[in-house]
Formats: C-alpha cells, structure tokens, sequence
C-alpha cells in the first residue's frame, strides 16, 4: 500500500495532499463506526467512482487489497464460526472500504506532498521542539527503504539456501540486522554530503559529520 | 583545486593513511588499489565526511574541518551503492531533495529538476519508483542529483562496480560530458581512458602517481605480486 504512486492527470491527482489525508482521516472514522448497510453501500460507490474518476485501472485498484483479504477472509470465518456471520460481514466490509479509500490516497498523492503537507500540519508544535521537516523526511524514507530492505531480505536468505540452510526467521534476522544498520550508515552519510541539515538554512556553529560518516562503506 | 596538507588518519590502532601530500587540480583523476588500501577513507577526506586526524584538507582555500558544509556545495559525492544515497521513493522526489537543501522550492525547483532529469535522459522514469529502476538507472539517479546541485568536483567512490556492462557505459558517457572536475575511484580500468592522472594506493600511502599508462601498469603490477 505504501509508495506506490500511480501517475495519470486527473481531479484526484490535483486534490492538495492535506486535504485528501483529511477526507482519509475522517471517511476512515465514519466508515469504521457505521453500522447501515445503505449508507456503507453508497461509501463503497463513492470510493469506487473515485477510483475510476482517478482513471486507476481496476487490476491495479484490486491488487491493493488482495494482500489484505487473507486476514480479512479470517476475521470474517471467526465471526461466522461463532454465529456472528453478520457483524464479521459487516467488519470485514467497512476495512475493505477504508483500506480502498487509505490506497486511493496512496496511489493518487507523491510521498513528497503527503509529507509537506505533514510539515505544514506539525509547524504549530514546533515551539515545543518537534522537527517537522526531521519527522517528514524520516517518514518519506521509511517508506523509501522497504523494498530496498526486503531485497536485502531476499539476497540474504538466497545465500543461506546456497550454503543448505533451510528458510528460518532466527538465522534470517541476524544478518539482515547487520546489513541494516551498516547500510543505515552509509545512508547517514549520503544525506550529510547530499546537504541534508535538518535546521534549515540556518548557519550552525558545529559542523560535525554525524557518527556514521567516520566509517567508509566496507566493500 | 583541492589540496590535501600533509593528512594522516587512523581508525584505532591501523593507521589507514598516512602523510598524504597532494594538490588535485586536473579534471580527471582516477584513485585505483587493493581493497583496504585507504581509498574510500581518502575521497572522503576531500568534502569533510572524513576529517583527518592530524593534518588538512583545503578545497579552493576553504577548510574541511570548518567549512564542511561550504565545501559540500563544491565537492559531490557519488557512493558505490544507489540504494543507500537515495531516499525519496519517487525520481523527480529524490531529485528535488538535494536542491531543497540548497534553499530552492516552488518553479525555481520544479525547473532544476526538469532539467537535470532530462539532461541524463531520466525525463521518461520522473514518476516511476526508485525500487523499480535498473541498477544503472539508479546510479544514473544519484549521479544526476548530485549534479543538479551544480557541484564544481564529483568525487565518485566505485559507482560502476555493482553495475553490468552496459549500465557502466551510461554511467561512463555521463562522466564523459561533464564540465566538472571529476575524482573517480575505481577498479574498472577502462572507465580511466582519457583521464589526466592516476593515483595509486597502496596500504595507505602513495605508490605511483601520473599518467594513468604508468598508474595502471603499477595497479597491475601491485595485484600481480
Ligand atoms: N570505521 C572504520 N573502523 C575501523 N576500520 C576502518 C573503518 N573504515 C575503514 N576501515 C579500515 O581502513 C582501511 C581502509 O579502508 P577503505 O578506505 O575503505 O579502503 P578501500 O576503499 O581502499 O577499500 C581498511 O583496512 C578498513 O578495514
Ligand atoms: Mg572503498
């Protein structure tokens, strides 16, 4: 669901970010909270249409969700196993349409925008020593380093079924920490000499390079 | 013109280089030796991300252990792995993010990032994922956004060396047509025809530094012996 901008010109596109985090915020509260089967169904056309009129092709809309409908296909037996098959209905409904609105904004909206306008939104805490632009940038990256992760993940566990040794989380997470935080060092240093300064412009009497800037990437 | 003042660095006990006295005003220079011999710790001396121990760095009179951060607009920086030096997941974000640094936003930065997008042919993948480009592509990106910040030195420590042919071909065409000096770490020869002088390293010194025919040949001769 994260970082997976869909370009195409369209009314959704051009919505400013803040505002369309909001409708997020707020559509997700009401959905969440609705227990009227007509008022979820005319929820379900509106985001739909919403989809269509951000001309997002429909395998690209459902695969969105299919991740999810594993759980949700879980939640709702449970509740069906207990003979509450209309409540696991009704619940399984309302997060299909809050993970479809939650996509739309994903799909529609640039990591970048999503972020300014956070920054904007977490300018007023700045007197209480909240970075906004520090918060925006380590949200953006977040995003940015999951799948690079997860290639490390896949080029880690290659290497092990090379040497024999069978699929395990345990001697998975040992390595993959390793390459993280090695590669969180180097990261460190790119922002440092790409100019990142998280105070702005403005001149600091310190010019340290941060801690992991002393040691070269190892090759 | 950078020049390096009788620099020394050590990390604990292994001295990693030693007594370095160099002045680099050609506009190509290649940086070859063993792996472990200083050259990563070197280039990095040359925009402030290492800060010797004892000794200094002077770019264009500036001083890496003060200006860093002067010295930083001059001198760019291209890593060996793209992955790790790029952290927008969209191109033209991470484009933009360099040239946020500098203070640029709204048309100014819009137009900055269009053109440098399109001067190394990036314009078609503007909106594309990062995680989806060819390795090449990537490198090209973080060439392209270390560029687009208009350095007067990229110092480019083994950027083709997780790249397959053709992807060094683009990354070589690229340096090719810059203006800019170019510093270049390497151990794929071929990326040094027509470059000024080779330097090599050998555990932390200097052992042959000129034409790049005699820097190779000394290169060649190190990795047979
Ligand atoms: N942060 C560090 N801590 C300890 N030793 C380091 C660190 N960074 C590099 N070294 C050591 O310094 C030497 C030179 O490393 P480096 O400059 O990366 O060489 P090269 O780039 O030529 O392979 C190597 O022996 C390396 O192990
Ligand atoms: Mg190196």
């Amino acid at each position: 669901m994260l970082g997976i901008y869909h370009d195409a010109r369209s009314p959704v596109h051009r919505l400013p970010a803040g505002a369309k985090i909001l409708v997020l915020i707020v559509g997700a509260a009401l959905i969440l909270s609705e227990s009227d089967w007509s008022r979820l169904a005319i929820a379900g056309v509106s985001v739909a249409s919403a989809f269509a009129l951000a001309r997002i092709p429909a395998g690209v809309a459902v695969a969105q969700i299919r991740p999810a409908l594993w759980i949700l296909g879980a939640i709702f037996l449970f509740h069906a196993l207990i003979g509450e098959w209309r409540l696991g209905a009704l619940i399984t409904v309302r997060f299909v349409i809050v993970l479809a609105l939650a996509s739309l904004v994903t799909l529609t909206t640039r990591v970048s925008d999503m972020m300014a306008a956070i920054e904007r939104a977490l300018g007023p805490l700045r007197p209480l020593g909240v970075k906004p632009a520090t918060v925006a940038l380590c949200l953006s990256m977040a995003i940015r380093f999951v799948p690079v992760l997860s290639n490390e993940a896949a080029a880690v566990r290659e290497a092990q079924r090379a040497r024999g040794l069978e699929r395990s989380l345990t001697a998975l997470a040992s390595p993959l920490i390793l390459r993280a935080l090695r590669m969180a060092d180097s990261v460190a240093e790119a922002l440092h000499a790409r100019g990142y300064d998280p105070e702005g412009l403005e001149p600091s009497t310190t010019d340290e390079p941060p801690k992991g800037a002393q040691r070269p990437a190892s090759d | 013109m950078i020049e390096i003042q009788k620099a020394s660095h050590r990390f604990g006990e292994t001295e990693v280089l030693s007594d370095i006295d160099l002045s680099l005003a050609e506009r190509r220079i290649g940086i070859v030796g063993a792996n472990g011999s200083g050259k990563s710790t070197f280039v990095r001396l040359l925009n402030g991300l290492v800060i010797p121990a004892s000794g200094s760095v002077l770019v264009d009179g500036l001083d890496t252990r003060r200006d860093g951060r002067a010295i930083r607009r001059r001198v760019g920086f291209v890593f060996q792995n793209p992955d790790h030096q790029i952290v927008y997941p969209l191109v033209e974000e991470d484009l933009a993010f360099g040239l946020r640094n500098l203070g640029l936003r709204g048309a100014a930065l819009e137009e900055r990032v269009t053109q440098a997008l399109e001067r190394f042919g990036l314009a078609p993948l503007r909106k594309r994922s990062a995680h989806l480009l060819s390795g090449g592509e990537k490198q090209l990106l973080a060439l392209a956004g270390v560029l687009a910040m208009e350095p007067s030195t990229v110092v480019l420590d083994e950027p083709t060396t997780l790249l397959d042919l053709r992807n060094k071909r683009r990354i070589a065409n690229a340096l090719a047509s810059l203006d800019q000096q170019v510093i270049m770490v390497t151990h794929d020869l071929d990326l040094l025809a027509g470059f000024d002088r080779v330097i090599v390293f050998e555990a932390g010194r200097i052992v042959a530094d000129g034409a790049p025919a005699d820097g190779v040949a000394r290169y060649l001769a190190l990795m047979e012996a």
